[in-house]
């Protein structure tokens, strides 16, 4: 557990970008009798990239779940933006800033990639029932005005080409850069990425890889991924924290981590 | 371009369209032809006498199909109160049938106690909107992430506690709707036209616009604005809508109370026709060959199938009832909707499944 104090001494501060921006403490996972997480503790940085990696069951998603509030914890707790938060709802966490994407894409198939974008935009929508149901006055002088973020968001992930098409009938590389199409319509101030290269060819992992370092560095969105590709850990992160069998076993810049001998055997020593 | 001619002609077999309709001039040839040679004159009755019927007396004609055509808004409205809810949770609701009775029932009720017609008819709203509230919180919300059968069976459990509540507080007697209260319009147009007399119900004209008026509003909404597309989302991946900050639990709200409203116009609509009772609920299943034939995901198909089934059930009773000696018209619907689901199952408008593999 060389982690924790990694963490507090002045070296991964100086690779971390400004304050924390949600921090995890002791949180404990289970179902029934099996453990998911035990005892993991970690922070995210305002602006930085962190990764999270692991062997396969290590726990990452279920992190994700727990942060964006589709599991609740037993135990430990979360703070975000210096608020901690009690059994926090999925749809509460994206009122306060978080967006995500899905492992295994979770996109609206019988909708056009257009409307699958513009959904994200449902908590930025004034919330008048009646002028919506009239499609009249302000809710149509809005309705343009997010159109026109959504536009701009489909012009910067190169897909003006599928505007109109059911996202149902895409290719799974298009469909994932979609989902990252709506979660960004969100203006997430956290960006929660699971696996967002998985199953992609090369040339579609580097656009992948491109649109999110551009994603970080124009709008300064903190993203905090899963990925199981080394390479593309190493490049993208500023840090990154390391899960298996649901526990933390390292945690620093992607250097520190790859030095990390119990990372070299729990992990990496396997996949090479 | 130089292409055009090595492209191959077209295939118009290919097209499903030119296919059936192939099929149905052959059809239409062979009974004529039959009907001709036949010599106890059955096929004659079955294939040739209706449309000479038709042709002879078109007054007939139209009075038929005008009577289908307000059965079909009715089984239209019906249907459309189960696709709405179908749609945002994927339930099917076997309850809504009684939703009908059960608004209608609430409204004279409520009139009868004193209360104003159009203070009852804002009332009725209210005890809609607390149903739907009560369903998601008990029903729905403990039952959430379950399959789709314990939700539908929920449903079941909905339409008997519906039942019964209903007979409890109001009685299990028919009783009359307020159509005077409410300003609907009595008695008949008689139309001088085609040789004949053809009575259209003033009742069954308002029924036919402010179904119409409802259904646009709802298809504008559904399709066009934040809490539409909302729902559409919710209807295809509850964890996707999740994520963007939609809350299920508001969703479901809306369009069980969506779905209530639609059951209160029903309920009005069909009891001004007839009487407010139980019996109701059993045409509501006329719902299901509606949905099979329209699709159980569109509110255009539950418009066109409550139409098709309402118009095609009023002229085979007509036409063709009295060779079998009449009462065709309780089963035919379903007749109609099980060649349907053997040419195309999803329904004329419903949505392809589309499954990458």
């Amino acid at each position: 557990m060389n982690a924790e104090p990694m963490n507090r001494t002045g070296e991964p501060v100086a690779a971390a970008k400004g304050e924390v921006l949600l921090s995890v403490e002791h949180i404990s996972l289970r179902f029934g009798g099996v453990k998911a997480i035990t005892d993991v503790s970690f922070d995210i940085r305002k602006g930085e990239v962190r990764a999270i990696i692991g062997p396969n069951g290590a726990g990452k998603t279920s992190m994700l779940n727990c942060i964006n509030g589709f599991y609740h914890p037993q135990e430990g707790q979360i703070t975000y933006k210096g608020v901690r938060r009690a059994r926090v709802k999925p749809h509460q966490a994206a009122s306060d800033g978080i967006a995500r994407t899905f492992q295994n894409v979770a996109l609206f198939k019988g909708m056009s990639t257009l409307d699958n974008i513009m959904t994200g935009r449902t908590l930025k929508m004034n919330r008048n029932f009646f002028w919506q149901a009239l499609r009249h006055g302000p809710a149509m002088t809005e309705e343009i005005a997010h159109r026109k973020v959504v536009e701009d968001i489909i012009d910067f992930l190169q897909i003006q080409h599928i505007r109109k098409l059911p996202v149902g009938k895409l290719p799974y590389g298009l469909q994932k850069r979609v989902e990252l199409g709506r979660a960004l319509a969100m203006e997430p101030e956290l960006l929660l990425l699971d696996e967002p290269m998985a199953g992609m060819n090369l040339e579609e992992k580097e656009d992948m890889c491109r649109f999110i370092l551009d994603v970080n560095n124009e709008f300064g969105t903190t993203i905090a991924l899963i990925e199981h590709d080394m390479g593309v850990v190493m490049d993208l992160s500023d840090r990154v924290v390391v899960l298996e069998y649901g526990r933390k076993i390292a945690d620093g810049t992607p250097a520190e981590v790859k030095a990390d001998q119990a990372v070299i055997d729990a992990y990496l020593g396997v996949a090479h | 371009m130089s292409d055009v001619a090595a492209r191959p002609a077209p295939n118009l077999l290919a097209n499903g369209w030119v296919k059936t309709g192939l099929i149905l001039v052959g059809v239409v040839a062979a009974a004529i032809l039959g009907a001709r040679l036949d010599g106890s004159g059955t096929l004659y009755k079955i294939f040739i006498d209706p449309f000479e019927q038709m042709v002879s007396a078109p007054d007939l004609l139209v009075q038929t199909i005008w009577e289908g055509l307000v059965t079909g808004v009715l089984y239209a409205l019906i249907a459309l109160g189960f696709v709405l809810i179908f749609k945002a949770s994927g339930v099917f609701n076997f309850a809504q049938g009684i939703m009908v009775v059960f608004a209608a029932l609430t409204l004279v009720g409520l009139h009868e106690k004193g209360v104003p017609a159009f203070l009852a008819v804002i009332l009725t709203l209210g005890v809609m909107f607390v149903l739907a509230v009560t369903i998601e919180r008990v029903v729905l919300r403990p039952l959430v992430n379950q399959p789709d059968i314990i939700l539908f069976m929920a449903t079941f459990g909905i339409t008997y506690f519906l039942i019964g509540f209903g007979e409890s507080v109001f009685g299990g007697s028919p009783k009359q709707m307020i159509a005077d209260q409410l300003y609907l319009p009595k008695g008949a147009i008689d139309l001088n036209i085609l040789g004949g007399l053809v009575s259209l119900q003033k009742i069954d004209i308002a029924a036919a616009v402010i179904a119409s008026i409802m259904i646009a509003a709802l298809a504008v909404f559904f399709q066009y604005t934040r809490i539409g597309r909302a729902l559409r989302a919710v209807a295809d991946s509850h964890k996707a809508a999740l994520s963007v900050g939609i809350s299920l639990n508001q969703i479901w709200v809306i369009v069980w109370f969506t779905a209530g409203i639609v059951a209160l116009i029903t309920g009005i609509m069909w009891g001004a026709r007839s009487d407010v009772s139980f019996a109701l609920e059993i045409v509501a299943l006329k719902a299901l060959p509606v949905l099979i034939l329209g699709g159980f995901t569109s509110i255009p198909g539950a418009i066109v199938g409550g139409l098709i089934i309402g118009i095609g059930e009023k002229m085979g009773e007509f036409y063709w009832g009295p060779l079998v000696g009449g009462g065709i018209e309780s089963w035919l619907a379903y007749f109609i909707a099980l060649g349907f689901l053997l040419v195309r199952p999803q329904g004329l408008f419903g949505d392809k499944i589309i499954e990458r593999i």
